[in-house]
């Protein structure tokens, strides 16, 4: 047992818990305090601040209602055959009658001829406005205080949460009749803007209590970012970017007036690639620089003019935040596999939203809002149902891999070398943005033994340590499942390349589920509905293509 | 990352320390936090929006450490710059108005043939 438990723990119980501190957590904690249960939000950081959505602004798939037809088959196209046009819908409707509530608690949106345009978000003040919400409706929030592992009862349903808080150095646990995991995808801390709370820990969690993913392939979204800032990963303003190499020698970028999604990768693979914003009229600057604030703030900062002067750009991993692998879901609730689990937001996959194509963006932000609300009411329903009984249930933890120790031998494993370990295997575009079986197979075989080494004793002085150990596991255990997954799918489809199976094969119409610990397994969940053809050729729109 | 918590301009209200996603600062009684732990810094920024003091400097470089100078940092008008971008603060208008994002769209593309 760690030896940061026990002493002076903070002993809560709840109906609902809502593990994460993003909009998906948020939505999930109003709607199931609507229906009249008792909730408490944990977050590793502060509910408002924390997660993609909170450190930038963001479209959303929220389109209106003349539109959905357009939206629908964009999203059912981009998904190459694996999206799901029922889900589409489902979440296009059901944000769009979400947001005049935020409005309502006080978030401000841009007005057209007098109408409110609920398309887009700043992000900062839209999680406030959450947040104030939250607190308003009565949901008990703690910040700073992760949570590292799910606790399950005997028969194997959910029944809280136990983590450690970071700044009153004591642990806690949080009996709960229902959870929902709201704690984003896996950027594997690449410093992509805000992602580096997201570190896939509640994947690891739902595999632990049982639970399954899916998608797991889909976690490799590179995105564009300044080289001197490489965190601010906006792509928007460098649509209007001319490319050169170092000798200053143009590098195109582009087919058919739209830009190519495999050039940067390519031209990065083979030397310096500067970019500048010199094709944005003054029309354009003036809309992205009210659109994407948060793209201009460095260049300021640095005393740069990214219209005139040649800045080197980098690509930076955003992992399952804009790719969409994750926790699979098993119905309309967003429950999993794990009576009681639901999964939310990033965290969960978003295969019917994109197939194996980046959710990134509006659709992400979309998502969050309307599995928030789904998970949220479906927890509290599950936890109603428990009746008096919920908290007299005995129950046990699930956490294993860097939390306890199964070895007999009591070295200490290095948390800083093994995410340094992980990150080797990740990030390089030759290894995860190019795919191929022997590449996979050499990197398994790496991730292998950061996991034997995760069989020692974890560093757990201090409730940092407790965190960072957990943590450094988490990591090596998703990149694990995305390579297994990467290596089993034999195709390039959408963002998954395969350099050996250069093609998409009709007849792969699946989703691959994943987990497993310590020994990994994979399953193809066939697709049955028919592949559907749109009523007419639409034109092509970027619709919430914000990024 | 974060390079200045400026005690010239710090009024001691432990905001920065609640609200960092990543954990960078500690409390210190009667007097400004310290930044406890800037290796963990994602720099994204978020704790400037916060600040009601304009006392946080986060540098752009992401992933090196840079020499600032308060002084110089200060005279330059630069402090509390994305406090000002949000609107957020005593006196101001919030800006979430003048998103524009929605007008992306119908902007002219380059390359476009």
């Amino acid at each position: 047992m760690l030896t940061i438990y026990g002493e002076n723990e903070l002993q809560l119980t709840t109906d609902v818990l809502v593990i994460g501190g993003g909009p998906a957590a948020a939505w999930a904690a109003w709607a199931a305090a609507s229906q009249g249960v008792k909730v408490i939000v944990v977050d590793k950081g502060f509910l408002g601040t924390s997660g993609a959505a909170a450190a930038s602004g963001n479209g959303i798939m929220a389109p209106s209602p003349e539109n959905w037809d357009k939206v629908l088959w964009e999203r059912y196209r981009i998904g190459k055959d694996l999206a799901n046009l029922r889900w589409i819908e489902r979440v296009i409707e059901k944000t769009w009658l979400s947001l005049p509530l935020v409005e309502d608690w006080g978030y401000r949106f841009p007005k057209e001829n007098g109408e409110s345009v609920r398309q887009s978000y700043y992000g900062p003040e839209y999680m406030r406005v959450l947040r104030k919400k939250l607190l308003r409706t009565g949901v008990q929030i703690l910040d700073q205080s992760p949570a590292l592992e799910l606790l399950l009862a005997d028969d194997g349903s959910v029944a809280g949460a136990r983590g450690v808080q970071r700044q009153n150095h004591r642990s806690y646990i949080v009996r709960a009749g229902a959870v929902v995991l709201a704690n984003g995808g896996c950027a594997f801390l690449s410093k992509a803007l805000g992602c580096n709370t997201n570190t896939g820990d509640g994947l690891l969690m739902a595999v632990e209590a049982g639970g399954e993913l899916s998608s797991m392939e889909a976690s490799n979204h590179y995105a564009i970012s300044t080289a001197f800032n490489a965190t601010v990963t906006r792509g928007v303003p460098f649509g209007w970017a001319s490319y050169t190499d170092e000798a200053g020698n143009d590098l195109g970028g582009y087919i058919n007036g739209r830009r190519d999604p495999s050039f940067l990768p390519n031209a990065l693979l083979k030397g310096d690639v500067y970019a500048r914003l010199d094709r944005a009229t003054d029309e354009v600057k003036a809309v992205i620089e009210k659109s994407h604030f948060i793209a201009f703030l460095p260049y300021k900062k640095a005393g740069i003019d990214p219209y005139t002067e040649r800045v080197p750009v980098t690509l930076i991993l955003e992992g399952t935040v804009r790719g969409t692998g994750g926790i699979r879901i098993v119905d309309d609730s967003c429950a999993t596999k794990v009576p009681g689990l639901y999964a939310a937001g990033d965290a969960a996959s978003r295969e019917f939203l994109a197939g194996l194509a980046s959710g990134g963006g509006g659709p992400n932000a979309a998502w969050a809002i309307s599995t928030g609300q789904w998970a949220g009411v479906g927890a509290a329903t599950f936890a109603k149902s428990l009746g008096a009984h919920a908290h007299e249930r005995v129950v046990y933890p699930t956490g294993q891999v860097g939390m306890r120790s199964h070895s007999s031998t009591n070295e200490t494993f290095d948390n800083e070398a093994i995410v340094r370990g992980v990150q080797a295997q990740m990030f390089p575009l030759e290894k995860n943005y190019l795919r191929s079986e022997q590449g996979l197979i050499d990197s398994l075989a790496k991730l292998e033994m950061l996991w034997k080494q995760l069989q020692g004793t974890p560093k757990q002085d201090t409730v940092r340590d407790v965190e960072f150990s957990r943590r450094a596991a988490t990591l090596v255990a998703v990149a694990r499942w995305a390579y297994f997954s990467a290596l089993h799918r034999r195709e390039t489809r959408s963002e998954h390349i395969r350099v050996d199976y250069p093609q998409t094969d009709p007849n792969q119409r699946y989703y691959q589920a994943t987990g497993g610990l310590e020994r990994l397994w994979v399953r193809r969940d066939w697709i049955t509905d028919e592949t559907a053809t749109p009523p007419v050729q639409t034109t092509h729109t970027t619709v919430g293509a914000l990024q | 990352m974060i390079e200045l918590l400026s005690h010239k301009l710090c009024i001691n209200c432990n905001v920065c320390v609640q609200v960092c996603p990543t954990n960078v600062f500690d409390s210190v009684p009667n007097q400004p936090p310290v930044i406890a732990r800037k290796e963990d810094c994602q720099t994204c920024f978020i704790c400037e929006a916060y600040c009601p003091a304009d006392a946080l400097y986060v540098a752009p470089q992401s992933h090196t450490s840079v020499v600032v100078n308060e002084d110089e940092l200060i005279e330059s008008g630069i402090m509390g710059e994305y406090r000002r971008i949000l609107g957020w603060g005593y006196g101001r208008k919030n800006n979430s108005e003048l998103d524009a994002a929605h007008k992306l769209r119908q902007l002219p593309r380059p390359y476009q043939s």
